[in-house]
């Protein structure tokens, strides 16, 4: 990646005498995909500014292999993800929060370069712990307030489950680096989906942390791919892709949900489209949320006669 | 079609064989992956892929119907998709070559089937024959036959070499490919000499492997056979055929091997009579990619029959 100029460099330490200053090591955001971390496929890179104007990292520019290649980890990580037990979904999201615990410091550093104050840095790392606590307790009962027992007037048991819709791609929201993308990839995932996740743009850096935690917490590889790049190149594939089957757009840009809408239409995707000032908000954690990416399924048991 | 010289064939000087450079093969196998495919000739060469290919099902479950609807989709690979080429054959066990047979009628498409105690390769002689005459007489049109592993490695040429030549009598019209199953033979150097040994004794195709094996086909083992066919090309002046099969799932795989084989051979064989691809699970990514060149967006699976 060469020389990049860099904020915030740690301050660099004495060596022993003669052996002149310490040269810190830039960090490489890579992507996220299939539970590696490659590089773009494309080459190409963009740079992560403050919003002062100071260089914070090179980041990779994904192209829409790297999207398709993202998809195809998606799809061979559904069948064991969405057969997984809802209690071992439920105690992954807990690990993500507790790895995420344990590297706040680093999670509120990222904020503040990219431009967050001290405290409301605090609250978003806080507040997106907390939210992946709030669905992993979700994992093992949202079935149970979703599923019903249907009154039918054959001699039918009639019952009507939740299934997970499969291959979700999440257009992340712009603010909110952190809890944007954690708002919506955790309902998603706790309800046995897969994911693809185009971060930020303005704000990429959490995303790609991010990453690392979702390695270290045991999610299985391919449940979560995450990308770097920009909305207009990407935004298009998420929709047009026949392979993935629902698209969650982060956005209030009537265009490119007009745009996304009519793309989707091809696989009848499902497009939920969510967009907010404040994702702390207490309308960003429901069930509900993790309602919107499952199916019913109907069954009709004969019985008797 | 048939190559068959009525000349009996002649064991081969296998200490003439030239040992095989690894290291050359793993560069030049590295430089055929780093080509650029142009969109035009990519929906050139995704087309004659599947105009290549053998359509597999080898699986202890297959059923008449299974076949049958395999055969059914050799025919129309997507219908969606106008003026596709229909796959070169379709390859089953011989006790469903009948129905195979059957459910080609006036296609054009051949029907292959593998023989001689298929995988392994573990019978006599006696059964072996019986098998290939079996297959043949229930009307296929290709025998792929597997090589004695065992008897190979531990140098009884002379017995692999009676043998493939005894099958070759067996098949009377019927081509023969014969199936290395490289991932047994541990060496290059073991997998040049047997594609010499093969096509000596009177192989029309050579085949890396059975699909049961890992590793099965890969590049470099593929390059190593194409080069032996073409030194018997330019030794004796005829044309034998390559197939690799098993692990080729990919179009931009296959693409690839197009890449080699053209590279490495020439026009003369960038043709389904003298190259094949082994494969169940390739024609419907090479379908993927061609529907997507065509919509723009990438395909997924759910739209593509099964088999």
């Amino acid at each position: 990646m060469g020389t990049t100029e860099h904020a915030k460099q740690p301050v660099p330490a004495e060596a022993g005498s003669g052996a002149g200053k310490r040269l810190p090591i830039l960090k490489t955001y890579k992507l996220y995909i299939g539970g590696k971390f490659p590089r773009t496929e494309s080459g190409r890179y963009f740079t992560a500014r403050a919003p002062n104007g100071t260089a914070l990292a090179n980041l990779c520019l994904s192209s829409r292999k790297d999207f398709r290649e993202a998809v195809v980890a998606a799809r061979a990580a559904v069948e064991k993800w969405s057969n997984a037990t809802a209690y071992l979904r439920g105690q992954i999201l807990y690990r993500i929060a507790e790895m995420l615990e344990g590297r706040r410091a680093q999670f509120v550093s990222e904020l503040v370069a990219q431009g967050s104050t001290e405290t409301d840095a605090t609250a978003e790392v806080d507040a997106s712990i907390d939210r992946l606590v709030y669905y992993a307790g979700w994992t093992d009962k949202f079935q149970q307030i979703f599923s019903c027992v249907n009154p039918v007037s054959t001699s039918h048991f009639n019952f009507s489950v939740c299934e997970p819709t499969g291959v979700v791609g999440i257009v992340a929201p712009e603010a909110d680096g952190l809890l944007g993308l954690v708002s919506n990839l955790a309902p998603a995932i706790a309800g046995g989906n897969t994911c693809i996740v185009l971060a930020s743009n303005t704000r990429p850096l959490c995303a790609v942390t991010l990453a690392e935690v979702l390695h270290a917490a045991d999610v299985p590889g391919g449940v979560v791919n995450i990308l770097t790049g920009t909305r207009d190149e990407l935004s298009a594939q998420f929709a047009s892709h026949m392979d993935v089957n629902a698209v969650i757009l982060c956005s209030s840009d009537a265009a490119e949900i007009q745009a996304t809408q009519i793309k989707a239409a091809d696989n009848l995707k499902r497009t939920i489209v969510r967009q907010s000032s404040d994702w702390s908000a207490p309308e960003h954690q429901s069930p509900y949320l993790i309602l919107d990416t499952q199916e019913i399924k109907t069954t009709w048991h004969p019985i008797g006669s | 079609m048939s190559s068959r010289t009525e000349t009996m064939p002649v064991f081969p000087d296998l200490s003439r064989v030239s040992r095989v450079d690894e290291v050359g093969v793993e560069e030049r196998v590295a430089r055929f992956q780093k080509r650029s495919i142009k969109k035009e000739s990519k929906v050139h060469a995704l087309r004659l892929a599947l105009s290549m290919m053998d359509l597999t099902t080898l699986e202890g479950q297959d059923t008449a119907g299974k076949v049958r609807q395999l055969c059914y989709k050799g025919r129309h690979l997507h219908d969606a998709y106008p003026d596709l080429p229909h796959v070169a054959a379709i390859c089953v066990y011989p006790s469903l070559v009948r129905v195979a047979k059957q459910a080609l009628a006036g296609s054009g498409i051949n029907v292959a089937s593998v023989a001689t105690a298929f995988p392994s390769g573990q019978s006599s002689r006696k059964v072996k024959l019986a098998d290939t005459t079996f297959a043949v007489s229930e009307g296929a049109d290709e025998i792929d036959m597997v090589i004695s592993r065992g008897e190979f490695l531990q140098g009884e040429y002379a017995y692999v070499f009676d043998e493939i030549a005894a099958v070759k009598e067996a098949c009377n019209e019927a081509h023969l490919k014969v199936i290395l199953e490289t991932g047994e033979l541990s060496t290059l150097d073991n997998i040049r000499r047997a594609s010499v040994l093969a096509m000596h004794a009177g192989a029309d195709f050579i085949k890396t492997s059975t699909g049961k094996v890992q590793p099965a086909a890969t590049m470099q083992v593929t390059l190593v056979m194409l080069q032996a066919i073409r030194d018997y090309y330019m030794e004796t002046g005829r044309v034998v055929g390559m197939k690799p099969a098993g692990g080729i799932a990919t179009a931009k795989l296959a693409i690839q091997y197009l890449v080699m084989l053209r590279e490495t051979l020439g026009k003369t064989w960038l043709t389904p009579t003298w190259f094949r691809f082994g494969a169940s699970r390739l024609a419907n990514d090479v379908l993927m990619q061609l529907v997507k060149e065509r919509s723009g967006a990438y395909q997924s699976l759910d739209y593509f029959s099964k088999d």
